[in-house]
């Protein structure tokens, strides 16, 4: 029974983890090459979820939906690194915030001035709304499924892309070494556009696989960036590899932990303390884990640069 | 590693116990050894120079003496007291300050600032929060003098960022020489230097000689020969000889080692 | 001397503010001229470490919360004197600026920011979790703080001076520090801190002290904010309250001595400013904060004066 519970909530926190770590690829590139603090990030994410929302209900598909959706952040993703923030990468870290959370606030507003300030709702796919049973007792929902099968096949091709291709190798030079990079007559320029291209459109897919296990509303990016910065942060910033595991790691503990300390504490303590303190700790564990990471290995798990 | 010590090291001048005792110092960075075994005596007030060929382990070494960088293993003595444990800035108060290898100044601080700072750092508690500092007159005094000291007496009031290259390398021995240290670990204070910018810190080095211990680091030889009352050889983290400048001149397993290759590089040892 | 004429100018200004509304018959304000001057302390005290120390945390939000809580949870156990609740808020506050500041300066870059930001978060949801005060929906005060003498800091009059008094005590003794031994090495571990340590600075300790001085006095602008409205809420520590102090700092001027103030001023009297023309107001705040970063890289002060961490003269 409890073991049932756990492979459910462990499937649960692997889809978390690499939903996670579609968002925390794009930050920890856009972090480690460019050296920039994007709290922009969030917010493109909650874009591609209301473009999705708005598109699966215009198309009333979606499939069709989906791939609109991530090729509209995509390009609004490549504008925004060609009008403001190339302009950026040369400032220093405080300019970085307050123009980024600048754009937050400008997402936002614009958000609710085009989609209202009610949550949207995004349907999952109706073939996939019902459930499949994976093991006796254990019956998962099939669109959670799917994203776990998105998620996986997606990290394997940013891994092959970041790891096997020219232009990968050129990323992960970037991100250990620009001046290296720079002598090895890459144009930064348009790598560093087609990275941030490339992030958007992660985050638009995370937004759109999400959309319908979450509400789609304003504020949605804040939460999750936090998130994905906690990610990046584990895993060495630059880090694909860190990335992936740090992502994995968040996503299981936070998921097993709140579906499991609550219990935990009720088990040892009187009830009025477990009330407070099992969901308290659940919620503050991950920012534990960081800063224990931190702690022992203070450039994160996989640091990028030598 | 048994052998550290080659025979002809020279020995320690009997009268006084040495300022600085380094015993089987080591230091890894992953697979790489920075450097290993190191044995090292540096006596009171002599200039001892370190030189060795690039990547040798010279800055690793100062690193470590200075604590910025934990060996391994190993043991420090700075007269006569164990300092492994005692952090960078102790070690400084206990009278051990280094230069920069790359200048470290406090470039958008004038001259005299960066030298009062210094010399805060030694009086008084700098936990002081209501008294304005430029009421804080003595330390300005004493600046003043260091400022003469180094050469940048008509310089005080220029920012340091500003100064030229051979001024701020002038900078940079004030600083260390503000915290009055008993030894002082110069790393490469000639880096970087033109013949004429070369010569004012020579004098200035040798104005100081006979005052405080010093471990200089050097890639000049001709400063190197000029300056130094001995001589260790560092050539791939290990101290292959130990001497006068006479004795390491003429020592054949330096030559083969380093100077040979040395004087086809860069300025080797010249007789004046 | 300039200095000096320019703050007694400026303390003027501000204490003829309430007649002067009180005139224009707009008393509505004198609260949100209270509620400027109290995140100008706050974003005076992050202007010490961010600016003077180079410390970019994205925590500060956590010492207003804990001295907002400190208030809070007082006056719900039945304990309304300004006397015991604002001190004991400023103790917690450097007490939590003890415990994170000392983990975080073990950091450095990056790594800082987000570890701040990490035990910002902590804070954040551990009262969050505190059901018996409030949880997510917070905790009516009921009441503000009593400092008796005959004062009632209800009035707005009143209480707009409280706020005044303490946030010119607040940067008379910030202005003192940086001005001090004790400013002066911290501004120059921010320029250069490897140099520092070689010449013998414990600069690890100086900054630890900065931090905790920082988070004591943000805990004392969250005890008055928590009289503000005399309610409470995880929202105050959320961590886009700690962006928004940082932005006031840079928009304000990194720092420079009234950076904070200016800051706060620039960016809440905009937010009121805009929200009289439009619902939209973010999206003109956001504009003008891109509109900053792109050309006014130095901060509104900054375009006026030059930064108060030029050298010595």
């Amino acid at each position: 029974m409890s073991g049932i519970l756990l492979l459910e909530q462990s499937l649960n926190g692997l889809q978390f983890g690499l939903m996670l770590f579609l968002l925390a690829a794009g930050l920890t590139l856009v972090f480690g090459i460019m050296d920039m603090i994007n709290l922009a990030h969030g917010s493109l994410y909650m874009l591609g979820a209301y473009l999705m929302a708005t598109l699966a209900q215009a198309t009333g598909s979606f499939l069709v939906a989906l791939p609109l959706a991530i090729v509209a952040t995509g390009i609004l993703g490549v504008l925004l690194e060609m009008s403001l923030l190339r302009k950026l990468y040369q400032r220093d870290h405080l300019a970085q915030v307050l123009a980024t959370f600048a754009l937050i606030l400008i997402a936002n507003e614009v958000v609710r001035m085009i989609w209202g300030a009610q949550p949207m709702m995004l349907a999952t796919p109706a073939v996939l709304s019902g459930p499949v049973d994976l093991l006796p007792g254990l019956s998962y929902p099939s669109y959670r499924l799917l994203v776990i099968g998105v998620g996986l096949a997606v990290a394997a091709l940013l891994y092959w892309l970041v790891t096997r291709t020219r232009t990968g190798m050129l990323v992960r030079a970037g991100a250990s070494n620009r001046e290296m990079a720079t002598a090895m007559g890459v144009n930064i320029k348009r790598l560093f556009t087609i990275v941030f291209g490339i992030g958007a459109m992660l985050c638009a897919l995370a937004g759109a696989l999400l959309g319908p296990l979450l509400a789609v509303q304003v504020g949605m990016g804040e939460e999750i960036l936090i998130l994905a910065f906690v990610v990046i942060v584990i895993g060495g910033i630059g880090s694909i590899r860190g990335a992936l595991v740090g992502a994995l790691l968040v996503g299981m503990v936070d998921t097993i932990g709140r579906a499991f300390l609550p219990a935990l504490f009720r088990e040892f303590l009187p009830p009025q303390y477990a009330a407070g303190l099992g969901p308290g700790l659940a919620s503050i564990l991950i920012y534990l884990l960081m800063a224990l990471v931190l702690f022992w290995k203070p450039q994160g798990l996989f640091p990028a640069r030598g | 590693m048994t052998a550290a010590v080659p025979a002809m090291t020279a020995p320690v001048p009997a009268r006084t116990a040495p300022v600085l005792e380094v015993r089987g110092l080591s230091k890894h960075f992953g697979g790489v050894q920075a450097n290993a075994d190191i044995e090292l005596a540096v006596a009171a007030r002599e200039i001892h120079a370190l030189i060795g060929p690039n990547g040798a382990g010279k800055t690793t070494l100062v690193a470590q003496l200075a604590g910025m960088l934990a060996p391994d293993t190993g043991s420090i003595a700075f007269e006569g007291r164990q300092i492994q444990a005692l952090a960078a800035h102790q070690r400084v108060r206990a009278g051990l300050a280094r230069s920069f290898q790359i200048t470290s100044i406090f470039r958008r601080f004038s001259v005299l600032e960066n030298l009062a700072l210094a010399v805060q750092a030694r009086s008084g508690t700098s936990l002081s929060f209501w008294r304005p500092r430029h009421e804080d007159t003595a330390i300005f005094e004493e600046a003043r003098e260091l400022a003469q000291d180094v050469g940048l007496a008509d310089r005080e009031e220029e920012l340091a960022g500003a100064l030229a290259h051979g001024e701020q390398r002038q900078l940079e021995v004030g600083l260390a020489l503000a915290t009055c240290p008993r030894l002082l670990l110069l790393d490469e204070p000639m880096a970087g230097l033109g013949p004429e910018e070369s010569e004012r810190m020579i004098a200035l080095l040798a104005a100081l000689k006979g005052q405080i211990a010093m471990l200089l680091v050097e890639h000049d030889m001709d400063a190197v020969f000029r300056l130094a009352d001995r001589i260790s050889v560092l050539v791939a983290g290990r101290i292959i000889a130990t001497g006068t400048p006479q004795a390491i001149r003429a020592d054949a397993a330096v030559r083969a080692a380093y100077l040979g290759d040395a004087e086809s590089a860069q300025s080797g040892p010249r007789s004046r | 001397m300039n200095q000096r004429s320019l703050a007694i100018a400026g303390i003027v200004a501000l204490a003829l503010l309430p007649p002067a509304l009180q005139a224009l018959d707009q008393v509505f304000y004198i609260g949100f001229a209270a509620r400027i001057l109290i995140y100008a302390m706050a974003a005076s005290s992050l202007n010490l470490i961010l600016g003077n120390g180079g410390m970019l945390s994205f925590g500060h939000a956590a010492f207003i919360g804990a001295g907002a809580y400190t208030v809070g949870i007082l006056a719900a156990e039945g304990v309304g004197s300004a006397w015991v609740a604002w001190p004991l808020a400023i103790v917690c506050a450097a007490a939590a600026a003890l415990v994170i500041g000392a983990i975080s300066l073990r950091t450095r870059g990056v790594y800082f920011i987000m570890i701040t930001l990490a035990f910002a978060q902590m804070v954040y949801y551990i009262l969050v979790s505190m059901k018996a005060y409030g949880g997510d929906d917070g905790l009516n005060l009921g009441s503000r703080s009593a400092v008796g003498f005959g004062l009632d800091l209800k009035d707005e009059f009143t209480w707009y001076y409280t706020c005044l008094a303490l946030l010119a005590v607040v940067l008379y003794l910030l202005n003192r520090m940086t001005a001090a031994r004790f400013g002066r090495a911290l501004e120059a571990i921010r320029e250069n801190e490897t140099r520092m340590e070689a010449i013998g600075f414990a600069t690890y300790r100086h900054k630890l002290v900065a931090f905790v001085i920082a988070g004591a006095i943000a805990g004392l602008a969250g005890a008055l904010l928590a009289n503000q409205s005399s309610f409470v809420s995880p929202k105050l520590m959320h961590w886009t309250q700690s962006g928004t102090l940082m932005v006031m700092v840079i928009i304000g001027g990194v720092g420079h001595r009234y950076g904070g103030l200016v800051g706060a001023l620039v960016l809440l009297g905009l937010e009121e400013l805009i929200a009289e023309f439009t619902l939209y107001s973010q999206l003109g705040v956001g504009m003008v904060l891109l509109g900053i970063v792109l050309f006014a890289p130095q901060g509104i002060a900054g375009l006026f004066q030059r930064s108060a961490t030029r050298p010595l003269p």
